[in-house]
């Protein structure tokens, strides 16, 4: 019983994960949270990646006495996954920078008014009126203002 | 509707994969490049491990070109995060204990760091591996005081030497006639320390390489200004 459902139980554990991390970096609105989806989704792809050089009873690729060839697993996936952890980091890395900066400039993570806030430096820059409807409503947009200490690096109003 | 569309793509795409996943069979791979390494790598390269073997002796180029992806991502967050000004303000020391575990396990780390990448073409581990503790070792009593200055051009020296040493071994073995990256000296006494050729002195660089990048570019994650 145990064996016949634990290909599933892995399979969905590994597309689960991957697929928890897509939808959270589709889903969410806080530019940290989507890097952490992104390594969620990453392990998935990892995992799934392990999984497909699995077979029953098999050993890590691993010369040693009294082990033999035929019961090892696929070093190739092994080798594979190595790589894309590694790379991972590095980009899990870079993106945290990204968004440091982007805290740094705009004073918030979420990206709706990271969007915001970016639209108004292009147009400002573009030395154009920043874009919207003749049909929206007046007044203030609800976005808060900037701190003037963190307006530091980006474009003086 | 931005929500249920994305709802949807995630749900359509794990339908997806699960259907996919069902054709496979589970626990019969065909193994068929892996089962070939696996019959001939002992004999070809000599080390214990067969992942280091498919990592440095027939995919190094693609390993070559790992490290230098990593060597980007180091590159790119001190250029995009910069130099943090001298009087930004810091975050204090940690207490006694944080502080005085951190310089305990220093060496400790050390020693297991370097055990792991020298032993990766016999036991589980290897450069990546043992790289990621060094860069740990180092990463550690930062966090303990973050005023510690760090020796950023020391770690681009080692990071340098060592990724051209790396790819200096990989030219020798291209000019006495072989392919670019491939294990030289013989394969010596399978099983022992000084064993497969070039690997463990690949191991080493890589495992250097990795760790100097990676504590270069933990602290300077950890060095920025939040504000």
């Amino acid at each position: 019983m145990m064996a016949h459902n634990l290909p599933f139980v892995l399979y969905a554990g590994a597309i689960g994960l991957l697929v928890i991390g897509i939808a959270g970096i589709v889903l969410s609105q806080n530019l940290f949270r989507i890097i952490l989806a992104l390594a969620i989704a990453e392990a998935g792809a990892n995992l799934l990646l392990v999984l497909a050089g699995y077979h029953w009873g098999g050993t890590a690729p691993i010369l040693d006495q009294g082990k033999a060839l035929a019961t090892m697993v696929d070093p190739v996936p092994q080798a594979l996954v190595l790589t894309a952890i590694v790379i991972g980091v590095g980009i899990q890395a870079l993106a945290l920078g990204l968004a440091i900066q982007a805290y740094r400039a705009y004073g918030t993570l979420e990206m709706r008014q990271l969007r915001d806030r970016l639209e108004q430096d292009i147009a400002l820059d573009a030395g154009m009126a920043p874009s919207g409807s003749r049909q929206a409503p007046a007044g203030e947009r609800p976005i808060p203002p900037v701190p003037a200490v963190q307006r530091r690096g980006s474009h003086t109003l | 509707m931005r929500n249920l569309a994305s709802l949807l793509f995630a749900g359509g795409l794990a339908f997806l994969l699960m259907a996919v996943a069902a054709q496979l069979p589970f626990g019969h791979p065909p193994v068929l490049a892996g089962g070939e390494i696996l019959a001939q790598a002992p004999q070809q390269v000599g080390a214990a491990n067969i992942v280091t073997a498919v990592v440095l002796g027939y995919r190094g180029l693609d390993t070559l070109g790992e490290i230098s992806i990593l060597f980007a991502a180091a590159t790119g967050i001190g250029l995009v995060l910069g130099r943090r000004r001298a009087n930004a303000p810091r975050d204090p020391d940690a207490g006694t204990i944080l502080r005085t575990g951190a310089a305990l396990m220093f060496p400790l780390l050390l020693l297991v760091g370097f055990h792991i990448i020298l032993h990766g073409h016999l036991t589980p581990g290897g450069g990546f591996q043992g790289g990621v503790i060094l860069a740990a070792a180092f990463f550690l009593p930062l966090l303990a005081r973050p005023g510690t200055p760090v020796n950023h051009p020391g770690l681009s020296l080692i990071e340098g030497v060592s990724g051209a040493i790396f790819i200096l071994i990989g030219l020798i073995a291209l000019f006495q006639g072989g392919e670019f990256l491939q294990p030289l000296l013989g394969t010596g006494t399978f099983g022992s320390l000084l064993s497969a050729g070039t690997l463990p002195i690949l191991y080493l660089a890589l495992g250097l390489k990795v760790g100097a990048e990676l504590a270069g570019l933990l602290s300077r994650l950890a060095d920025a200004e939040a504000n």
